[in-house]
């Protein structure tokens, strides 16, 4: 047999297989695409609240102690420095996401998780968290506590 | 040699499935005997503790509600008022952490056996796949309980992936399902944990299996290269009954653990509560959580928590081509480099785990 009589027959059958990977591809695609949208994610919408009342008296925040309040969706953290100012971060560290928290025997803010000291304004001082903390903008009126984010 | 008469039950199970062809492999297979024989048993202690976690795994299901709201409160329940809930899952979190320990040392003895020479480079390829699935199930089994120290952990075990270069913020949301860790993580962590990695596991395992017969086992190029073959022992039976006398030790070490030290369960996740002091993850992700602690906010311009992903990633690319990169030991020669290596990923590996335990984690 000839090379010449064998050569339709391979171009038909390469069309065919050609035919076949394509819509065997198309097929993998419809298929990754929706489960591949699927598996990301809605987008929430981001908290738009750019103030919170905070459920506490200012007379009740002792001098050199901080706690954590909810502001949206993150915590936050308030602080009342040892001079007696109140001050009000963001209390998700810049490192890795952990919640600071207050130390009393250091007088700074502080992260558990990988040992990042914060200062009293909110600079990192110590350890490997790259940023300082957003910083809010505390007012106390009377009995009340309201907490902003800086503009 | 005799054909040994069977019963009625074996002559009919042999024509339809070929019971025979099975009984031929198994009086055919052999083990090498040699004075670095022990290092054969740890893979088969691994394959055994996972059988432990299958078991014990489903048995969990039966009382675990994957939620936010319910998680904490329902292994609560099966500790306190299921009978026999809290050995269950002590089992299941002790067997967990012995089955990546023997891996590990599975690993570092095929390592410093060299036996991921070919032809065995697959294999070497797909128990790569399954030690990285291994991480995975502790990962999100972690979190599983909803506590205060699996959340943070799993905070921390996210966010990193976010610095991953290009894809990290991507990839930080497709695993937590949000932006932050919550309920929507928890579910996910579940869905992976019971269905995504088992069968993976399984579709691995089967390979990896199907290889270690297929090659049998590797003789180290020390023993090779004295010229004469190593005696060998049979698989069945005198091979098998070793390992089973592995096995037989490792769950007592594991019953003794699971009632001794039971797991507990700690205080209740709370998104709004500062990261307890002492946080740690896993033992096995400690040195790599110690080596964040230890490095600087910024090297040469970049962030320190990227510069350590970034070195992981590519220690563990190094580990996975390792197959390829020893040619000395692919042409049967000695490979003293790969073997200072590798023991000096053990002393780092054992000296960070040391410091996470020890350094004081408040200064």
């Amino acid at each position: 047999m000839g090379e010449r009589a064998l050569e339709p027959e391979t171009t038909r059958r390469g069309f065919v297989n050609w035919l076949l990977g394509t819509s065997a591809a198309a097929f993998l695609i419809s298929v990754a695409y929706p489960v591949g949208r699927y598996l990301v994610p809605p987008k929430t919408g981001e908290s738009t609240a750019a103030s919170v009342t905070l459920p506490m008296k200012p007379d009740d925040v002792k001098p050199n102690t901080g706690q954590i309040f909810k502001f949206g969706n993150r915590p936050a953290i308030l602080v009342r420095t040892p001079a007696g100012d109140l001050r009000a971060f963001s209390a998700v560290c810049t490192h890795l996401n952990c919640t600071v928290q207050y130390r009393t025997d250091l007088s700074h803010i502080w992260c558990a998780c990988h040992n990042g000291h914060f200062d009293l304004n909110g600079q990192n001082i110590a350890g490997p968290p790259p940023r300082p903390l957003d910083a809010m903008v505390v007012n106390a009126r009377g009995n009340q506590i309201v907490v902003s984010k800086t503009a | 040699m005799p054909e040994i008469s069977h019963g009625k039950l074996w002559t009919w199970l042999d024509q339809r499935v070929g019971l025979a062809d099975f009984a031929k492999l198994a009086k055919k297979k052999r083990v090498p005997v040699h004075r670095h024989a022990l290092w054969y048993y740890f893979g088969g202690m691994t394959l055994f503790l996972f059988a432990v976690q299958v078991v014990t795994g489903i048995l969990l299901l039966f009382y675990y509600r994957p939620s936010a709201e319910e998680a904490y409160e329902s292994v609560q329940f099966l500790m306190a008022e299921v009978e026999f809930g809290w050995l269950i899952r002590s089992i299941h979190a002790w067997s967990a952490n012995l089955m990546i320990f023997v891996l590990f040392v599975h690993l570092f003895s095929v390592w410093l056996l060299k036996a991921y020479r070919p032809p065995r480079e697959i294999t070497w390829f797909s128990g790569m796949a399954l030690l990285g699935i291994a991480l995975a199930f502790g990962f999100t089994g972690y979190l599983l309980p909803w506590n205060e120290l699996a959340y943070f952990a799993t905070k921390v075990g996210t966010e990193i992936t976010g610095a991953v270069p290009l894809v990290g913020s991507f990839l930080l949301r497709l695993l937590r399902g949000g932006d932050e860790v919550t309920g929507a993580t928890l579910t996910r962590f579940y869905g992976i944990h019971v269905a995504v990695l088992p069968a993976l596991v399984t579709v691995l395992m089967s390979l990896h299996l199907f290889l270690v017969q297929k090659h049998g086992m590797s003789v180290p190029p020390s023993i090779e290269r004295r010229g004469n073959d190593p005696r060998t022992m049979p698989f069945v039976p005198n091979f098998l009954l070793r390992d089973v006398v592995g096995w037989l030790s490792a769950l007592a070490v594991l019953a003794a653990l699971a009632a001794f030290l039971p797991t507990e369960l700690g205080k209740k996740a709370d998104p709004f509560a500062p990261a307890p002091a002492g946080i740690k993850p896993e033992w096995y992700f400690m040195f790599m959580f110690q080596t964040l602690k230890y490095l600087p906010s910024h090297i040469l311009g970049l962030e320190g928590e990227v510069v350590g992903v970034v070195g992981f990633g590519l220690g563990g690319v190094f580990l996975v081509l390792i197959p390829f990169l020893d040619r000395r030991a692919a042409r049967g020669e000695p490979s003293p480099l790969f073997t200072l290596i590798g023991i000096g990923v053990i002393a780092y590996v054992l000296l960070l785990t040391y410091l996470g335990y020890t350094a004081s984690p408040t200064k």
